[in-house]
C-alpha cells in the first residue's frame, strides 16, 4: 500500500450554526485522478478550503506528507504540496502572467524583496512544464479563460506539486478545451501527481476520474470505482432521489408553427436559418461554441437584430428590431450568463422576478405597488421552489441552481408565447438541474413554445422533441431525439466545416 | 524598439507627459515665463506637499481603498507635535519634531489600520468617520488654535534651502527648499517598495483580487494594517513639511487637500478600482495639477478658474482611460462569445 498525498479524517466545519462538513473522510494516493462529487452546497467547496487551508475544521485531522495536522495554514499547505485551481482561477487580472505565476514562490520562500530577473526565470520554467506559450509581459485580465486556467495550472505545478485540487475546472471551456485538460491531466499522473476533480459533469467525471468520492449535507455518501457506478446510481447518491431518464414527448402539438424563420441571418455569426417551432413543443438547437448558437438566440429575441431573412410569429412576418420588441410579441429570453445577463444579484429576490412586469405594478398615479409587487415575487418563488427562507433576501444569497429558477420566474411572468433558453443549466447542479427541465416540459405541455439552446447533449436530447445541430453559422442537421444516440449528435456538431456544403 | 513604441503608446504615463509637455509649451508661449529659472523652482516649492501626499494616497488607492483621512491625520499629528513642543519650550533641531510626527502619526495610522484591516466596510467610509474623529480631537482635546510661533528647528528647517534660483529677465528670485529632499526620499522609498517588495506587489496583488490574494498566501490583514501605518507616517511627514514652510501652525490649512491629492493620483493613471498604477503616473498627475494651479496665473487667467481648469482635467483624464478600457472590453465582446 503506498502512502497517501492526502487523507482527510473525519472533518467537521461549521458556519454560524450550519454544519457544513459533517464527518468527511477522504484519501487520495500519489498519481490518482479522484473526483469529488456532490450537489451545490454539499460542501465540496469547505472541503476544499479545508484541505488548501483556508478554513480550520472544527474537528478531524489532515495528514500531509506522514504529519498530522489539526488545521493547516495555505503557506503550509502549498509547502506541502497541495495546490488548488479554483473556479475563478485566482489569478490578479491587473498583474502581468509573469508575476502570477512567480508571486506565490516568492511569497513561500518568505521573502521581503522582490527580483523580477528571478521571477522571469521562474515563470519560464513554469510554462515550459506543460509546453505553454504565452507572452510572459501580458496582463491576465486580457487573456482568455483557458489560457487564464493553464496560467493557473502552471503556477501550481511550480511548487512541487504533489496534488492539485480543481474546483470545476471545465465550466466555462470548450469540448475541445476540456480535452487538452483532460490531457494535461494525464500528463501529471504520470509524472506521480495526484489530480482531485470536482465536478457534477457526468460525462466528464467518468471519462477521466480513477476513483469517485461523492457528498451530500456534509456527509460522506461513497467512495468507489467507477465502474460500481453508473449515471443513475451516481445521481442518485449525490441527491438521494430516483431520477428516471426518459425522453420528452409532447402532448399537444399545435397544426400551426408559432414561430418560424425565413433564411434568417446576421454577418459573421449564421446564415440561413430556417426553423420552425409549434406550441407545446421544446425544439433543441445545439452547436460547439462559435458555431452561431448564441447569435441566432439573441437575434431572435431582438438583442442583435437579424441582417437577412424573416421571423414570422403566427404566420405573420414581425420586426423584432429590439429586445422590447421581442417581449412584446411574446418572446422570452433566459441568457446564457445569468450573472451577468439575466440578475441584479445584490437586489432581492422577489425584485429580480417581478423586474420584467413591473409597469403592471404601478398606479396610476406612477407609484410602485410593493405590496402587490411582493406577493406577485411570492408567488413564483413557491411555484418554482425557490430554495430561499425570505423571498427578500438578495439573490447572490442562492445556488446557481435557484438562480436560474429566478431568471425563468423573471421571465415567466411576463407571460411568454415563445421561451428560448440560452445554456439553461450551465454551472447548475444535478439536482436542480433535473427539476429546471421539469418545469420546461410542464410549460410545453401547458402550451408554450420552448427552444433550449444548449451544448450539453444529452440536457438536449432528453428533454426536447427535436434537436437542430449548427455548425459554423449553419443548421447542418435536424435529428429526432429519441433515434439519434449522443455520439452521433457531438459528430455532426464538431464536423470540420469546410466538408460541410451547405446545408446538411 | 517596436515593443517599446508600443508599450509607451499603451501607457497613461506617456499621454499625461505629452499633455503636461503641450501645457508648458502653451503657457511658455502666452507668458514666456514658464521655463524660467525661477518658475522651475517655484514649481518643484509646490510639487513638495501634494507629492508626499500622493504618495500615500496612490499606495491605499493601489490595495483597492480610497483614503479621505490623510488631511486630517497628518493635521492631528502635526499640531500634537507642536504644541507640545512649544509648550516645553523646546528649541533643539529638527530631528525631534520629525520624530515625533513619525511615531504619532504611525499610530494614527493603525488606528486606521485597524478598522480597515478588520472589518468589511470600504476604506472610503472609514476614513471619511476616522478624518473627523482626528479634526474632533484636535480641535477637542488640544483645543486647536494657530499657533503662530513655532520651535525654531522646525522655522530653520522651513527656511533652508538647497538654492536661489533668479529670474534673469525679473530679478525675481526662487528658492530650492530642503524639504524637496524629503519628496524625493518619500517617492524613492516608496518606489522601492512597490516594486521590489512582496509586501509592495502584495498591494497590488490585494487591489487586484483580495481573495485571490489571500489564497496565494499574502497575509491581507497585516498588509492592510501596515499599509496605513506607512501611510500615516507619510502624510504627517507632508503636514510636518508643509508647517515648517508656513513657519506657522495652522490646524485647518490642510483640510480639504484631499481630493486635489487624489484627482492627481487618478489623473496619473492609479485605478479608483485598485491593482493598477504607477508611482511615475502618480508623480506626473501632482505635476500637472501643480502646473496648472501655479501657471494660471502667469498667463492672465482669472484664479476662479482654477477649479473649473482641474475639473476638466479630471474628466479628460479619466475619460480618456475609461475610453481605453471600453475599448479592450469590445475586443472580447461579453454578450455575444465565439
Amino acid at each position: 500500500m503506498v502512502d497517501n498525498v492526502i487523507a482527510v479524517r473525519d472533518i467537521g466545519k461549521a458556519f454560524a450554526g450550519v454544519q457544513a462538513l459533517d464527518g468527511i473522510t477522504l484519501e487520495i494516493a500519489p498519481g490518482e485522478i479522484h473526483c469529488l462529487a456532490g450537489e451545490n452546497g454539499s460542501g465540496k467547496s469547505t472541503l476544499i478550503k479545508v484541505m488548501s487551508g483556508v478554513h480550520a475544521p472544527d474537528t478531524g485531522t489532515i495528514e500531509l506528507n506522514g504529519k498530522t495536522f489539526s488545521k493547516l495554514s495555505p503557506i503550509e499547505a502549498i509547502s506541502n504540496g497541495v495546490q488548488v485551481i479554483y473556479q475563478d482561477f485566482s489569478v490578479f487580472p491587473n498583474l502581468t502572467v509573469m508575476e502570477n505565476l512567480a508571486l506565490n514562490a516568492e511569497l513561500a520562500a518568505h521573502r521581503t524583496f522582490v527580483s523580477w530577473k528571478r521571477m522571469r526565470a521562474v515563470a519560464e520554467e513554469a510554462i515550459a512544464k506543460i509546453n505553454f506559450t504565452i507572452d510572459l509581459d501580458e496582463k491576465v485580465g486580457q487573456l482568455s479563460v483557458a489560457q487564464k486556467q493553464l496560467v493557473a495550472i502552471s503556477r501550481a505545478l511550480m511548487s512541487d506539486a504533489k496534488l492539485i485540487i480543481m474546483d470545476e475546472p471545465t465550466t466555462a471551456l470548450t469540448k475541445r478545451e476540456v480535452d487538452a485538460l483532460f490531457a494535461i491531466i494525464l500528463d501529471l499522473k504520470a509524472r506521480g501527481i495526484a489530480t482531485l476533480f470536482v465536478s457534477h459533469k457526468l460525462d466528464e467525471v467518468f471519462e477521466i476520474s480513477e476513483r469517485f468520492t461523492i457528498i451530500r449535507n456534509g456527509k460522506s455518501v461513497i467512495t468507489c470505482l467507477p465502474e460500481e457506478l453508473d449515471h443513475a446510481t451516481f445521481s442518485h447518491h449525490m441527491t438521494g432521489r430516483e431520477f428516471d431518464d426518459d425522453h420528452f414527448v409532447p402532448e399537444h402539438v399545435s397544426e400551426e408553427p408559432i414561430l418560424e424563420t425565413r433564411g434568417l441571418g446576421v454577418d459573421g455569426a449564421f446564415a440561413d436559418v430556417d426553423l420552425t417551432l409549434r406550441k407545446g413543443e421544446i425544439l433543441g438547437i445545439t452547436g460547439l461554441l462559435g458555431s452561431g448558437r448564441t447569435e441566432l438566440a439573441l437575434s431572435l429575441f431582438g438583442s442583435k437584430p437579424a441582417d437577412s431573412g424573416k421571423i414570422l410569429i403566427n404566420g405573420e412576418v414581425v420586426e423584432v428590431g429590439s429586445v422590447r420588441a421581442a417581449i412584446a410579441h411574446g418572446i422570452g429570453y433566459v441568457p446564457e450568463d445569468r450573472l451577468t445577463e439575466g440578475l441584479f444579484l445584490e437586489r432581492s429576490i422577489s425584485s429580480n422576478i417581478v423586474i420584467s412586469e413591473i409597469d403592471s405594478f404601478v398606479s396610476k398615479f406612477g407609484a410602485l405597488d410593493q405590496r402587490k409587487a411582493d406577493a406577485e415575487g411570492q408567488r413564483w418563488v413557491d411555484e418554482l421552489k425557490i430554495a430561499t427562507p425570505n423571498p427578500a433576501n438578495p439573490v447572490n444569497t442562492l445556488s446557481g441552481g435557484n438562480q436560474q429558477r429566478i431568471v425563468l420566474a423573471k421571465w415567466l411572468a411576463t407571460h411568454p408565447k415563445i421561451l428560448i433558453l440560452n445554456g439553461p443549466t450551465v454551472g447548475v447542479d444535478i439536482g436542480s438541474k433535473h427539476d429546471i427541465h421539469r418545469i420546461l416540459r410542464t410549460l410545453a405541455s401547458e402550451g408554450l413554445g420552448v427552444i433550449i439552446i444548449s451544448d450539453d447533449i444529452p440536457e438536449v436530447i432528453q428533454n426536447c422533441n427535436r434537436v437542430m445541430a449548427m455548425n459554423a453559422g449553419r443548421i447542418v442537421a435536424e435529428i429526432d431525439p429519441r433515434t439519434t444516440t449522443e455520439s452521433e449528435l457531438a459528430e455532426l456538431m464538431s464536423k470540420d466545416p469546410s466538408t460541410i456544403d451547405g446545408k446538411g | 524598439m517596436a515593443k517599446l513604441v508600443r508599450k509607451l503608446t499603451k501607457s497613461n504615463e506617456f499621454y499625461l507627459l505629452l499633455v503636461i509637455i503641450a501645457v508648458s509649451i502653451v503657457i511658455q508661449l502666452r507668458s514666456g515665463q514658464f521655463f524660467s529659472a525661477n518658475n522651475l523652482v517655484d514649481l518643484a516649492n509646490a510639487m513638495v506637499v501634494p507629492g508626499i501626499f500622493a504618495v500615500g494616497a496612490f499606495m491605499v488607492l493601489v490595495a483597492g481603498g480610497i483614503d479621505v483621512s490623510f488631511p486630517a491625520l497628518a493635521s492631528l499629528s502635526v499640531y500634537a507635535t507642536t504644541r507640545v513642543l512649544v509648550d516645553a519650550g523646546y528649541t533643539g533641531g529638527v530631528w525631534l519634531p520629525f520624530l515625533m510626527v513619525i511615531v504619532v502619526g504611525a499610530i494614527l495610522g493603525a488606528f486606521n489600520g485597524l478598522f480597515t484591516s478588520r472589518f468589511v466596510v470600504p476604506v472610503l467610509i472609514i476614513t471619511l468617520g476616522t478624518a473627523s474623529v482626528f479634526s474632533g480631537v484636535m480641535q477637542g482635546v488640544f483645543k486647536s488654535v494657530q499657533i503662530p510661533n513655532l520651535p525654531q528647528g522646525m522655522s530653520d528647517f522651513g527656511r533652508s534651502t538647497l538654492f536661489v534660483a533668479t529670474n534673469p529677465e525679473s530679478g525675481l528670485t526662487s528658492n530650492m527648499p530642503v524639504a524637496f529632499l524629503i519628496l524625493v526620499a518619500v517617492v524613492a522609498v516608496a518606489f522601492v517598495v512597490m516594486r521590489y517588495t512582496t509586501f509592495g506587489r502584495g498591494l497590488y496583488a490585494i487591489g487586484g483580487d483580495e481573495s485571490a490574494a489571500a489564497r496565494a498566501g499574502f497575509k491581507v490583514r497585516k498588509i492592510k494594517f501596515w499599509l496605513f501605518v506607512i501611510v500615516g507616517i507619510i502624510a504627517s511627514l507632508a503636514g510636518l513639511v508643509r508647517t515648517s514652510m508656513m513657519d506657522q501652525m495652522h490646524p485647518t490649512n490642510l483640510l480639504g487637500m484631499e481630493l486635489m491629492v487624489i484627482a492627481a493620483v487618478v489623473l496619473g493613471g492609479a485605478s479608483i478600482t485598485g491593482g493598477t498604477g504607477t508611482l511615475t503616473g502618480t508623480m506626473l498627475g501632482t505635476l500637472l495639477i501643480v502646473i496648472v494651479q501655479n501657471s494660471m496665473i502667469l498667463v492672465g487667467i482669472p484664479t476662479f478658474w482654477q477649479g473649473f481648469a482641474l475639473g476638466t482635467l479630471i474628466l479628460v483624464g479619466t475619460g480618456i482611460s475609461a475610453v481605453q478600457l471600453t475599448r479592450s472590453r469590445k475586443r472580447a465582446p461579453a454578450l455575444v462569445q465565439g
